[in-house]
């Protein structure tokens, strides 16, 4: 298994939708403390979908590239079908497995955007 | 021993010395550095387990057969081989634990609980480890007493020169690293401990990452507890030791646990309790884990401390030179082999260090990337986290040259 495919080194080096968005209707952040990975989500919406979004932080390769397919695909998205998203959605937008030692780093942009969306719908 | 008259017979010891621990005969492509969190076993170590378990495996103190007979007789010639290990004055100072943690935990709640009081003050410093630091948070909010930190320079020595300012009529307790888990600092502590007895304050030193790899004699030191782990210094896990000078042991009242092994007579409404150690000793102790700790120690002093250290500090000095000569390549801590242990932290920059720590483990290497259990100590430093590489006496400059040709490779992956 390669982890380190080009699409993540890429992704890394220069990271898409990666930039803060002032007029964003919802924010949050969230961390893995013990690797020191920080992501903050912004999120533009409707009323039942994501119309536009971006994120910041910084992190290893994976979490950084994570963000950035994460924050691509979810375009567009009914808020609704975010919570069904998953693990394997994460790994076949890598192209990759993640074993138990990185999976926190693929999920956490992923798990930040959810509870954002369960914010919303509070 | 004639082996030690150059360093060349040193790597021609080193090479044969391998062939004692079976997991590098098992993996000889294996470069483990990460002899910090846990160092490999030597034979001897499993053969002095294995021959309790097979041969004598009965519990101590109680039976009045042969094998508990036995089995008491390995248990505390094992206590005496740690004495003698760290230089103790007596036997009954040294108490094993399950490791360095639950002696700091046991201390905090027995000596804490006996000798704290509401407005005291504990020293501290933002090197410790979160296992020395955690224990006394929680002292100090269930007292209400402070704690105080003395800091670091940017290259994580200790700023000594802050011990005098900290210390205050309130202070009773300073707990200090011996060295650096995260940055392999080692802090110069015998000035520090008299300046602290004079001013009436107990000292524990937490040498988890001394006593493995450099001469450790207690009585030089003068401090009051020193605790530490058999897993890294060659032993199994489960096992370590707290050393407690014969004067303090006596003022302290209770113990952290109770139950069997450490009683004198039980009534339904009223114990009493046996001396140190066993007074320290609740429960049935690890035994194998004992007599484990003290082959471990037979093997390190058959090689000698001091040889240890100097290898280490070679194993340093060219490591400082063969990952500093790469480029973008960041050395944190000392940069310094004589207040250096063998550990060394750096990063590569712009690639986090867990994405090296994972290319390099694709190169069978494994490092330990992350804050190390010092987020204090990142913090101040600035850094969200480390790769760290740390020798022990089976490492070799070849170790090291795999360790630089992964970096480049690492480099060569991120393009950097």
């Amino acid at each position: 298994m390669n982890l380190y495919r080009e699409l993540i080194i890429d992704l890394y080096k220069n990271p898409v939708n990666k930039r803060s968005m002032p007029d964003a209707h919802i924010t949050n952040s969230g961390a893995n403390v013990t690797c020191g990975d920080r992501v903050r989500i912004y999120i533009k919406k409707d009323s039942e979908k994501i119309t536009d979004l971006s994120f910041e932080g910084e992190g290893c390769a994976i979490s950084i590239a994570a963000a950035s397919l994460l924050t691509e695909e979810a375009k567009g998205v009914l808020l609704n079908d975010i919570s069904d998203w998953g693990p394997h959605n994460i790994f076949e937008w890598l192209g990759t497995e993640l074993g138990p030692a990185r999976i926190k780093c693929g999920l956490l942009a992923l798990e930040t955007l959810q509870e954002a969306v369960k914010k919303i719908k509070q | 021993m004639q082996f030690w008259t150059s360093k060349y017979s040193f790597v021609i010891l080193v090479a044969h010395m391998r062939s004692d621990f079976p997991l590098l005969q098992k993996q000889p492509e294996l470069v483990y550095l990460d002899s910090a969190a846990t160092s490999l076993k030597p034979q001897p170590v499993l053969d002095a387990m294995n021959e309790y378990y097979t041969g004598f495996s009965a519990n101590i103190h109680r039976g009045l057969y042969d094998l508990s007979e036995r089995a008491t007789v390995a248990y505390e010639g094992a206590r005496e081989t740690v004495r003698e290990f760290i230089n103790a004055k007596q036997a009954h100072e040294i108490i094993f634990t399950r490791g360095t943690t639950e002696a700091i935990n046991g201390l905090a709640q027995s000596w804490g609980r006996q000798f704290v009081r509401e407005g005291d003050e504990i020293l501290t410093t933002v090197l410790e480890h979160h296992s020395n630091l955690v224990p006394w948070q929680m002292l100090a909010r269930e007292k209400k007493c402070a704690l105080k930190h003395i800091d670091v320079n940017d290259d994580g020595t200790l700023r000594e020169e802050q011990f005098l300012k900290l210390l205050s009529r309130q202070t009773r307790l300073l707990t200090i690293t011996h060295v650096s888990n995260a940055l392999g600092t080692i802090v110069p502590l015998r000035k520090i401990i008299q300046q602290a007895h004079a001013a009436g304050i107990k000292v524990l030193v937490d040498a988890a990452q001394s006593a493995p790899h450099m001469p450790l004699d207690v009585q030089y030191l003068d401090a009051d507890f020193v605790v530490f782990s058999g897993h890294k210094m060659c032993g199994p896990t489960g096992i370590g030791v707290l050393y407690m000078k014969e004067r303090v042991q006596e003022k302290l009242e209770l113990p952290w646990h109770f139950g069997g092994g450490m009683i004198k007579e039980v009534h339904l409404k009223k114990s009493t309790f046996q001396k140190a150690p066993n007074k320290f000793e609740a429960g049935t102790p690890p035994i194998a884990e004992a007599i484990g700790l003290a082959a471990a120690m037979r093997y390190l002093q058959s090689i000698g401390m001091n040889k240890i250290r100097d290898h280490e500090k070679q194993l340093l000095h060219y490591a400082l030179k063969t990952l500093g000569a790469i480029d973008g390549v960041q050395l944190y801590g000392p940069n310094n082999p004589a207040m250096q242990s063998g550990v060394l932290s750096f990063g590569i920059e712009g690639i986090h260090p867990h994405d090296i720590a994972e290319i390099l483990n694709e190169d069978n290497i494994a490092v330990r990337a992350g804050h190390h259990c010092c987020m204090p100590l990142m913090e101040r430093l600035n850094l969200p986290a480390t790769v760290r590489a740390s020798f022990y006496l089976y490492n070799t400059e070849q170790d090291i040259d795999r360790l630089a040709a992964g970096l480049r490779n690492v480099k060569k992956i991120f393009k950097s």
